[in-house]
């Protein structure tokens, strides 16, 4: 392990940001620190750094405990959310700063930071100030500026939240790369879940001050261990009384469970590829039809549960008031403390399984594609 | 850029039709501007430009008025470096520090707004004279301050603080902590961060502040004349002083020419701080 | 242990700087306050008030009061209409309008009298208009040297006060409201009452305070303006006729009525303090 926190403890005032927080993060790897705002990510990203300090538990860089040592000499680099690039400063010297306090040759700092441009494609913008600057080429500043002194640990805080939703993609994908690149161990605060399963290659997710679940994006993703966790990801339908769908029996010890949009097929009773299963749907009535771009969504109600799903834009035609046949291939039971997968029984009777990361359908006889 | 700004131009035009009160808001304000303040400072102009410019020239450039440009301009400048000095570290205090009795320092900052600037006169003057609390023990090392430039500028010290104190404060207040904690990250100790951080931060409000304190010393009158002696021999009378006598001997013609330049200084001042707030902006906007 | 060092070495910075803070305030602007106070009292309370009771004091209180009400009353008004003007329309040479309106903060005081002078006395150009003014109306109106001369140069020195509270609130604030009510066919007094003046009650109160303070205690101009004592003299002019005529008792005198405007003052600063506590408390809730 190359970070590793270990029972950490934090509060402000009232206020308790971390409870017996504990992780280890490999070398090289690259971590999101995914949770509601509030959640204690960034207190955590923050002591990390040595901005705060943990009132109880030790927090271990590269073997060493650093409690006690200032963040300068952490061997970090920190990429503030709004930057916090020097306004009074081009930005040759907000990325030079560092390599000047350490008293670092005048030649090897040109050298350094040139090649710090260069890296991020900011050659040719030394002598601009920051507000001279989009705010995508000022994340590639304030990213410059952190690595210049060559840290071991890169730490990023909401490195998104300043920019316009229309260049964030792209910045996504232009960091992770980065990173890759230079090959520095990454950890990065964020709010947004596709922005932690797209850049990130481990998920820690937070909440209330405390670790939900650690894991790579897609076990995240298709195995929520806690309520939180099945509730924060994807976009979930809490539905108390889960027994009236068919195929699923509610038993008492859950209180509910979670229904995501692609554990829902909506299809017309005409359908050839269903036909197999045909008698295990049940009617949905389609109250509401959203366009999102790259499909569909449909809203439906079945037996006065109110459903989601989304539709590819290539399938035939629907309209607000059809009647469609419905199969829910598995919801997320849910209790106090964990969650749990159930498939749909009569699916289950048939040995027809669904892997809705593939959007397939299958039996043991092979595929069929909806 | 440019397709926006006319939009938006177009926009408040729209504003100006829907909220009514235009034409009578702005016809009031003109009319008592005019005529309570600029046509008044005209009057001043229309007069100095009667002279003969050889006159003028002569009234300016005599020995006493010379002499008392030189103090008054002295005097507020290095007046107003002390209250940079002090202005800098008390809002420091205030912004920064939590502490018993930090409302009361806070509060006790605009005293010298609100005391008459005669009351500080003659309190200051009497303090600081060999028979005062401070001038008596001042005496003891050698400092004589009343009826010397030194209490010239302890007046302008007293009445100038506000200024500097009251032009830094909010500005350190909304600075944001990323700031600091980025260069703390990157190295630098506290005086550091100081000086190359936190400094260059606060340089506009700092020069705003300065050209305040400045202004205000120059023209300052009530607390200067008592502490200041006003002997023309010792070159401790101020501008004000000596506009303040010609009236008395009704040499309108000295009194306008002095109160011309000075109009010219205080115009120059106010320029110098519109320019510096404007480059601030243009400096900060939009990085957040 | 670095860390150590470093929080010690900033504790010890925290205690100087403050030291240093309390030292400076409490010397350059405690003390002058309190020795006004104690030389006021230095020959008895008895001298004290005899020396406040004197008719040139009464006369001077009274002209005081005056030229403050005046003060606060025209430069209220300017301060609404210009800061209505300023902030709610976007027009040509705005700039240059808010940059006008500030010019008596940084003029000598002492220019101020001069221009009146030069305006209404025996060389202005505005003498004959009023002159003329006095034959048709057969009144004996002096502007110069008299009561109205004081009020003018009092209002000349504060004419910024409320405007320049009221202008950043405005701001701040936006004209949303303000054209959604017009847009539902308010008329311009109803939307001054009943929108734009709750936002800006505390600011105008607090403009007023300052306008009042100062008005209160304006030497320079009105010194120029004024040469009679017990008639056109206000309470500094008092105070700097009873200092200047030199015998000790006089002396202490001035400081007697110093005393008077001290404690204003204070009680200015107290009130000023609760409005900016309240404004910030409010602030912070939002």
């Amino acid at each position: 392990m190359y970070v590793e926190l270990k029972q950490i403890n934090k509060s402000f005032g009232d206020f308790q940001a971390s409870r017996d927080v504990s992780f280890g993060i490999e070398k090289g790897s690259l971590v999101a620190l995914l949770g509601p705002s509030g959640s204690g990510k960034t207190t955590i990203l923050r002591m990390i750094a040595g901005l705060e300090t943990p009132d109880s538990g030790d927090i271990i860089i590269d073997g060493a405990r650093v409690n006690d040592i200032p963040p300068a000499e952490r061997g970090i680099g920190f990429v503030f959310q709004n930057y916090a690039l020097f306004r009074y400063m081009t930005v040759y010297d907000n990325i030079a700063y560092g390599l000047k306090i350490k008293k670092m040759p005048k030649e090897q700092i040109k050298k350094r930071v040139t090649e710090l441009l260069e890296l991020t494609g900011l050659t040719g913008m030394e002598k601009r100030y920051p507000n001279q600057l989009s705010g995508g080429q000022r994340q590639r500043v304030a990213f410059a500026r952190a690595l210049a002194p060559e840290p071991q640990l890169l730490l990023l805080d909401e490195p998104f939240a300043a920019i316009d939703a229309k260049v964030r993609h792209e910045l996504r994908t232009w960091l992770r790369e980065m990173i890759l690149k230079v090959g520095i161990t990454s950890i990065f605060v964020t709010h947004d879940q596709d922005e932690a399963v797209e850049v990130a290659s481990q998920i820690i997710v937070t909440n209330q001050g405390r670790i939900e679940q650690i894991g790579e994006p897609k076990e995240i993703y298709t195995e929520p261990k806690t309520p939180f966790v099945t509730e924060f990801i994807g976009q979930p339908t809490f539905i108390e009384d889960y027994g009236k769908l068919k195929g699923f029996r509610k038993e008492k010890k859950y209180k509910g469970a979670i229904i995501r949009p692609e554990f829902v097929e909506a299809f017309k009773s005409d359908n050839k590829t269903f036909k197999d299963v045909m008698d295990c749907s049940e009617e949905g009535v389609i109250t509401d039809i959203l366009f999102r771009g790259t499909s569909l969504e449909l809203k439906l109600d079945v037996g006065g549960v109110t459903l989601t799903t989304h539709r590819s834009l290539d399938r035939r035609k629907v309209s607000v008031g059809e009647k469609m046949r419905v199969i829910i291939y598995r919801v997320f039971a849910v209790d106090e403390t964990a969650a749990y997968p159930m498939d749909n029984e009569e699916l289950a009777k048939r040995n027809v399984k669904y892997n809705h990361l593939e959007a397939y359908l299958y039996s043991k006889d092979g595929y069929f594609v909806v | 850029m440019s397709k926006s700004s006319a939009e938006q131009k177009k926009q408040t035009k729209k504003q100006g039709r829907v909220i009514p009160g235009f034409g009578l808001t702005l016809g009031i304000t003109i009319a008592m501007l005019s005529l309570l303040i600029l046509i008044p400072l005209a009057s001043i102009l229309v007069y100095a430009f009667k002279m003969s410019p050889s006159a003028f020239i002569e009234t300016i450039t005599s020995e006493n008025v010379r002499w008392a440009f030189l103090t008054s301009i002295s005097a507020s400048l290095i007046a107003a470096l002390i209250n940079s000095v002090f202005g800098v570290i008390l809002a420091w205090v205030l912004v920064r520090y939590d502490f018993f009795g930090k409302r009361i320092l806070d509060g006790l900052i605009e005293l010298p707004f609100c005391i008459p600037t005669a009351v500080a006169g003659i309190t200051l003057s009497k303090l600081y004279s060999d028979k005062g609390m401070f001038g008596k023990a001042l005496g003891v090392i050698g400092i004589k301050v009343s009826y010397t430039h030194l209490g010239i500028i302890v007046a302008m010290v007293f009445i100038g603080i506000p200024f500097v104190v009251r032009a830094i404060q909010p500005v350190l207040e909304k600075l944001d902590g990323q700031y600091e904690e980025a260069s703390y990250i990157l190295g630098a100790d506290r005086k550091t961060t100081f000086f190359r951080v936190v400094l260059p931060e606060l340089r506009p409000a700092l020069l705003t502040g300065f050209g305040l304190s400045f202004a205000r010393g120059i023209g300052e009158y009530g607390s200067v004349i008592y502490i200041s002696g006003n002997s023309a021999k010792e070159h401790t009378q101020v501008v004000s002083y000596v506009i303040m006598q010609k009236l008395n001997y009704m040499d309108y013609e000295s009194a306008t020419s002095i109160a011309l330049v000075m109009l010219v200084i205080s115009f120059l001042m106010l320029l110098f701080i519109n320019i510096v707030q404007v480059r601030q902006s243009r400096r900060t906007n939009d990085v957040a | 242990m670095e860390k150590k060092t470093r929080r010690e070495e900033s504790k010890a910075a925290k205690a100087i700087l403050i030291t240093i803070s309390f030292l400076f305030v409490g010397l350059m602007l405690v003390v002058p306050l309190i020795s006004i106070l104690v030389n006021s009292l230095s020959k008895g309370f008895g001298f004290y008030l005899s020396s406040l009771g004197t008719k040139f004091v009464s006369s001077a209180l009274k002209i005081t009061i005056l030229a403050t009400a005046a003060a606060v009353l025209v430069n209220t008004l300017f301060g609404l209409v210009a800061s209505w003007a300023l902030t709610r329309f976007s027009f040509k040479g705005k700039q240059v309008l808010s940059t006008l309106i500030d010019i008596p903060f940084s003029i000598s005081p002492v220019i101020a009298g001069l221009a009146y002078i030069m305006t209404f006395g025996r060389m202005g150009w505005a003498a004959p208009i009023v002159e003329g003014i006095n034959n048709a109306l057969g009144t004996d109106i002096q502007i110069v040297f008299a009561i109205p001369g004081v009020l003018l140069a009092t209002i000349f020195v504060t004419f910024p006060f409320v405007s320049r509270e009221l202008i950043p609130v405005l701001n701040a604030e936006g004209t949303d409201e303000e054209e959604a009510a017009a847009l539902m066919g308010a008329k311009g007094f109803s939307i001054f009452k009943s929108i734009t003046f709750p936002k800006i009650k505390w600011a105008l109160l607090y403009g007023m305070i300052l306008c009042f303070a100062r008005a209160l205690g304006e030497f320079g101009a009105v010194h120029a303006l004024s040469k009679t004592r017990g008639k056109t003299f206000t309470l500094p002019l008092e105070i700097d006729a009873l200092y200047l005529s030199g015998s000790a008792d006089s002396i202490v005198a001035s400081f007697a009525v110093s005393s008077i405007l001290v404690i204003m003052a204070v009680i200015i600063l107290i009130l000023r303090n609760l409005l900016e506590h309240r404004e910030k408390g409010k602030s912070g809730i939002v």
